[in-house]
């Protein structure tokens, strides 16, 4: 009996594998799957009566890919293993495919629904593919995203099958191919509707099928070329490997070993490539970036929008009308994301003409999504349906959630809960979406202090996939359970923080920014700053982010700041720049034209020139590594206060938070997996230095101190 | 050291390596041939004599293949005794090659020996032979390779060179070199090349345009901007060079070294061979080096292979009259007279690639020519030789007349 697997055989001597993974939703490769399918190929080859085999699912997705934790436990479980082993436990997967498509019996995938990793891996090595004509059924090797490549023999096929270009894009990238593109570049031979495909996968088998791969027989080629002796392929691979290094900044050893894996499969026989192949695998697997990467990424994300967090208490529950105070930016963009996610919205503002104003960035949206054929018209109406823009309080009477998105003004936001409060049912949560105010503060112009936290949104809304719940001091679990429920309900990805000014993202964001004009101050080369923040692997540089969100933003948070701190507000050497830009120049970011950046009409956006004549450039300007040091530093030192200040509760939303909430460079893992590939000790010592040389901004907290000392680490403790 | 004397050097003139140009029906190894025939022929050199023909190609793939040096030897009937040697410098082979072969003569290995190179551009294409260079993932990132235009246009961005800068530059070395062909100042060493009836089928530099102003270079959209743009390549330079907010594509068809084919050699011998011979020295080969500088930006090299050539020679730069580099792009030749502070008026007094063509294998070899041509008509005593090279070496070498 194989429990993963159900096996059958029919009159005609075909046996069907349907893979169906108990206790699971979705099929993955672990190690139970792997020993199933390795009995199942072995009683199929060793049967006579058994003439081919059918691969299938029983359930919606067809396989999702490797379980990335049984990969992660691979190291683990022994205890600093040698190259070889990790290589002889990384080469199973592939040997056991192999073995399959070299049995001499053919086998049939008959994929039902999605396959990605190591389920499209299973595909490409059956000698025939039938996919379902289903939109959600997609195929990728998305094995990129999380520092690793396909490991079980997915690119040679690929490569054989579709040619060196092909390959090098989807491999390289993660990207998904949808059933029709899979046909078109002949990785497939049938897609047929779903209902279809047993049958088809049996008719196949039945009419003297092949059980041997192209690329198993004699005088192959493969199509277009590969190698380096195929003009064609050398070009293919000078572009590749600089658009590669275009994206990746040099900061991921997946992509370089993708691309070479590829380039160097192309010149050798199947077996040595694969083999190949499993070598850089195990190569990747074993380097703490990607141990980093597959925690943060897939396994601490999966958890956080599983919400393994929240309290047991309340049970679930489902916001089915949401009120929404404000309708700027940021309310029109939750509004958006909340209809789209099937809730009523009321959305209330000043004036109607200002509520209507915040619909129409809905309406706007859904335009383009009708445009790009992303959405049917029906469903578009439907969604505009569901938002209703008012002025008029009392339509907020029946709604069991509030986000308030009005200005960031302590005191509008105190006149607004109070007003609310006083109409809103008495088991509704409100919610505020600030970015910088301390929940606990605002929460005392609320009556109902327990049921007040913070819900902070990134801006765009509709596009950002972080949202951060801000606990107050007297936030109620009912009110962190429904905040979580809700975030899960529009399909973004919550972390959990504790109060603190600009809570954990904002504060730590800023950093980032400030950092970046406090070397333009120095007279730094701006263009240098750019670049840095761009190689240490932000999506764009702290110059540039400054404009996008506003330097006048900067400005106001400053002052605001300036006031509530007092004579302990910390002076930061951004701030004559904050100042010289917005008060003296006018150079208010993106949103006039001028900030760091100009912004010309008709071209692109280039560095204005006369920060030149504001800030002089040094003489002497500083090494790239400096540059890119304290860009990084200076973000990881503000998050281990966080963790030490306990606005972190754990490190995994610390990194979750980072790199999904503002770009944190995601090669790291986030910045508390950095500090801890680095060492404590040694980061200590970056910090102390730079501290010394730049400022008590880089100070290490006590707590990095005593890990130092005691050899400890962020997820020592945590790390199962 | 025993000294090194050029006893005379010749080349083939330069074709416009395209289908159309009128070396292409010429083999390659005709082209070899040809030049070794020649330099025999008006010498009357007892070929037995020449211990070595060592010949530049950059591209050494199908009929440039399996050491076209010895089969070019042995294809213009020198005596079978004679050895050939291929070597690839990329730009600079062609004198590298007569770098090596000085260097035989100077440690006493050898009396006589050949340097030269030769590249039919129009039937070998540039990149035939692939390379880890550019196709190699692990050496790409590595080594941050972008193309040669992308790295020129690199030099013209960190050093300000704009587009004016740089066609002013082309223009000039398109009339330098057509003044001195009407003068017939490159009479002396090109020897036309024949075809199967033994008709000439070129004798003259036919890439040269004299009618090349700034408003038929302003039409020429920039060679490098799309793939620098659109193909990853401005990143990966910019990663390497961060200071620089953006690339200026300034380079084009029209400033950059053109692509011909042809071929040349160069005898170099010691004292005592010339007394034997009854040859009589030209020049002597007062040094030479070559160096590797950062591989990216590329083409930097040369005034670092120029400085290292004056130390080892005890030299200064007021020491060389005439100064030579070869014109790969206009950038490369504003950022040498830059870097070592030189004026325009001793440089590539003839003109250069940028008009007559750059037979990438040959090249050196050429130019190293030209200069000894020029120091001889001009009564000028030293000149110094140099080309930029592909992974950011440069080559010099530095002759003076006897």
């Amino acid at each position: 009996m194989t429990e993963t697997i159900k096996f059958s055989t029919d009159s005609d001597g075909i046996a069907t594998l349907t893979i169906d993974l108990p206790d699971r939703s979705m099929n993955v490769v672990d190690q139970a799957f792997l020993r199933d399918l390795s009995d199942l190929i072995g009683k199929i080859k060793e049967n006579d009566s058994i003439k081919g085999a059918i691969i299938t699912s029983g359930k919606k997705a067809f396989v999702a890919g490797a379980d990335l934790r049984m990969l992660s436990s691979l190291l683990a479980e022994q205890n600093g293993p040698s190259a070889e082993d990790v290589f002889e436990a990384c080469n199973g997967y592939s040997a056991l495919l192999r073995e399959m498509e070299t049995c001499g019996k053919p086998f049939v995938a008959a994929v039902n629904g999605l396959a990605l990793g190591g389920g499209f891996e299973l595909v490409l090595a059956c000698h025939h593919r039938i996919l379902a004509d289903e939109k959600s059924l997609k195929l990728g090797l998305p094995e990129v995203m999380v520092g690793l490549l396909p490991g079980a023999g997915g690119m040679q096929r690929l490569l054989r099958l579709a040619g060196l270009q092909v390959t090098l894009q989807y491999a390289s990238t993660g990207k998904n191919l949808k059933a029709s593109e899979a046909l078109g570049l002949n990785i497939v031979q049938e897609v047929l509707p779903l209902d279809k495909i047993l049958e088809a996968a049996k008719a196949w088998l039945m009419d003297k099928p092949t059980a041997v791969q192209p690329w198993d027989k004699k005088g192959f080629k493969i199509p277009g070329g590969a190698g380096a002796m195929h003009p064609n392929s050398v070009m293919t691979m000078v572009g590749a490997n600089a658009m590669a290094q275009d994206k990746s900044f040099h900061n991921y050893p997946a992509v370089e070993a993708i691309l070479s894996s590829i380039y160097e499969g192309g010149m050798l026989p199947f077996d040595t490539a694969i083999r190949l192949d499993s070598k850089r695998f195990a190569k990747l697997l074993m380097s703490d970036q990607t141990q980093n990467m597959i925690r943060t990424l897939f396994i601490n994300k999966q958890a956080a929008d599983k919400l393994q967090k929240r309290p047991k208490n309340p049970e679930k529950h489902m916001v089915k009308r949401l009120g929404v105070l404000g309708a700027g930016m940021m309310g029109a963009g939750i509004a958006y994301v909340s209809a789209r996610a099937g809730m009523e919205v009321v959305l209330l503002d000043m004036s109607e003409e200002q509520a209507l104003k915040g619909k129409a960035y809905s309406e706007s949206l859904v335009a383009k999504g009708l445009k790009r054929r992303k959405i049917t018209e029906e469903k578009g109406e439907a969604l505009l349906d569901l938002i209703r823009p008012t002025a008029d309080f009392d339509d907020l009477k029946d709604v069991d959630l509030i986000i308030e998105a009005v200005f960031e003004d302590r005191k509008i936001k105190a006149d607004i809960t109070a007003k609310t409060e006083a109409l809103m049912p008495e088991a509704t949560i409100f919610a505020s979406n600030t970015s910088t105010l301390p929940i606990t503060g605002l929460a005392e112009a609320s009556k109902r202090p327990d049921q007040f936290i913070g819900i902070h949104f990134f801006s765009p809304v509709e596009k950002m996939p972080l949202v951060e719940i801000i606990l107050g001091k007297k936030t109620g679990e009912t009110a962190l359970a429904i905040a979580l429920d809700y975030v899960q309900q529009i399909g973004k990805t919550p972390i959990i923080v504790n109060d603190s000014r600009g809570f954990y993202t904002s504060r730590c964001f800023g950093t980032y920014v400030t950092e970046g004009l406090a070397m333009l101050a120095e007279g730094i080369n701006p263009a240098m700053i750019e670049n840095a923040g761009k190689m240490v692997g932000m999506p764009v540089g702290p110059l540039a982010v400054g404009d996008e969100v506003s330097i006048e933003l900067s400005y106001k948070i400053m002052q605001q700041t300036k006031k509530d701190m007092g004579k302990d507000y910390p002076d930061h050497p951004a701030d004559a720049v904050i100042e010289k830009l917005v008060a003296g120049l006018g150079r208010l970011g993106r949103k006039n034209g001028k900030g760091a950046y100009e912004y010309p009409e008709d071209g692109k956006k280039f560095l204005w020139p006369g920060l030149a004549d504001h800030f002089p450039p040094a003489n002497d300007q500083p090494d790239i590594d400096e540059v890119k040091a304290r860009l990084l530093y200076r973000q990881a030192v503000e998050c281990a206060r966080c963790y030490e200040e306990g606005v972190l509760n754990d490190p995994e939303s610390g990194d979750v938070g980072a790199i999904f909430g503002w770009g944190f460079a995601p090669w790291s893992g986030g910045p508390l997996s950095f500090i801890d590939t680095i060492g404590a000790e040694n980061f200590v010592q970056e910090a102390d230095r730079l501290s010394q040389a730049y400022g008590d901004r880089f100070a290490p907290p006590q707590i990095l101190r005593d890990m130092a000392a005691n050899g400890d680490c962020f997820y020592a403790a945590s790390n199962e | 050291m025993t000294e090194a004397f050029i006893y005379d050097a010749i080349r083939t003139p330069r074709g416009r390596g395209k289908k159309d140009g009128s070396l292409h029906e010429i083999t390659p190894i005709q082209l070899a041939t040809q030049a070794l025939e020649a330099i025999r022929d008006r010498n009357d050199l007892d070929t037995s004599l020449v211990e070595d023909v060592i010949l530049g190609c950059v591209a050494p793939v199908g009929e440039q293949g399996s050491c076209i040096a010895r089969v070019a030897a042995l294809n213009a009937d020198y005596d079978e005794s004679v050895p050939g040697v291929q070597i690839n410098r990329f730009c600079a082979s062609g004198l590298e090659a007569v770098n090596m072969a000085a260097a035989k003569v100077m440690s006493g290995q050898s009396e006589m020996a050949i340097g030269g190179g030769v590249e039919s551009m129009s039937r070998v294409p540039m990149g035939s032979d692939g390379g880890a260079m550019h196709s190699d993932p692990a050496v790409a990132f590595k080594t941050y390779f972008v193309p040669q235009g992308i790295s020129a246009d690199l030099i013209a961005s960190k050093w300000g060179y704009s587009r004016e800068d740089v066609d002013a530059y082309a223009i000039e070395s398109q009339k330098r070199a057509s003044e001195s062909w009407k003068d017939g100042r490159f009479k002396k060493s090109i020897i036309p090349v024949k075809d199967v009836l033994g008709l000439t089928v070129l004798d003259h530099d036919e890439n040269i345009r004299p009618e090349t102003d700034m408003q038929s270079l302003g039409s020429l959209k920039p060679s490098f901007a799309d793939m620098g743009n659109n193909f990853g390549f401005n990143s990966v330079a910019m990663q390497k060079y961060p200071e620089i907010e953006k690339i200026n594509h300034v380079h084009h068809a029209g400033n950059s070294s053109a692509i011909v084919d042809g071929a040349a050699a160069v005898l170099i011998g010691n004292a005592e061979i010339g007394k034997k011979t009854g040859l009589k020295p030209r020049a002597r080969i007062r040094g030479f080096a070559s160096i590797g500088s950062e591989p990216t930006i590329m083409l930097t090299g040369p005034s670092f292979a120029a400085e290292k050539a004056l130390e080892k020679t005890g030299m200064a730069k007021s020491d060389i009259d005439l100064w030579e580099l070869n014109e790969a792009f206009a950038a490369v030749v504003l950022r040498f007279m830059e870097a070592l502070d030189l004026d325009d008026k001793d440089m590539n007094v003839n003109g250069g690639a940028i008009a007559m063509g750059h037979p990438l294998g040959a090249t050196g070899a050429m130019i190293l020519g030209t200069a000894l041509d020029e120091l001889e008509r001009s009564g000028k005593e030293t000149a110094l030789v140099a080309l930029c090279i592909g992974a950011g070496m440069g080559t010099a070498t530095i002759i003076e007349r006897v």
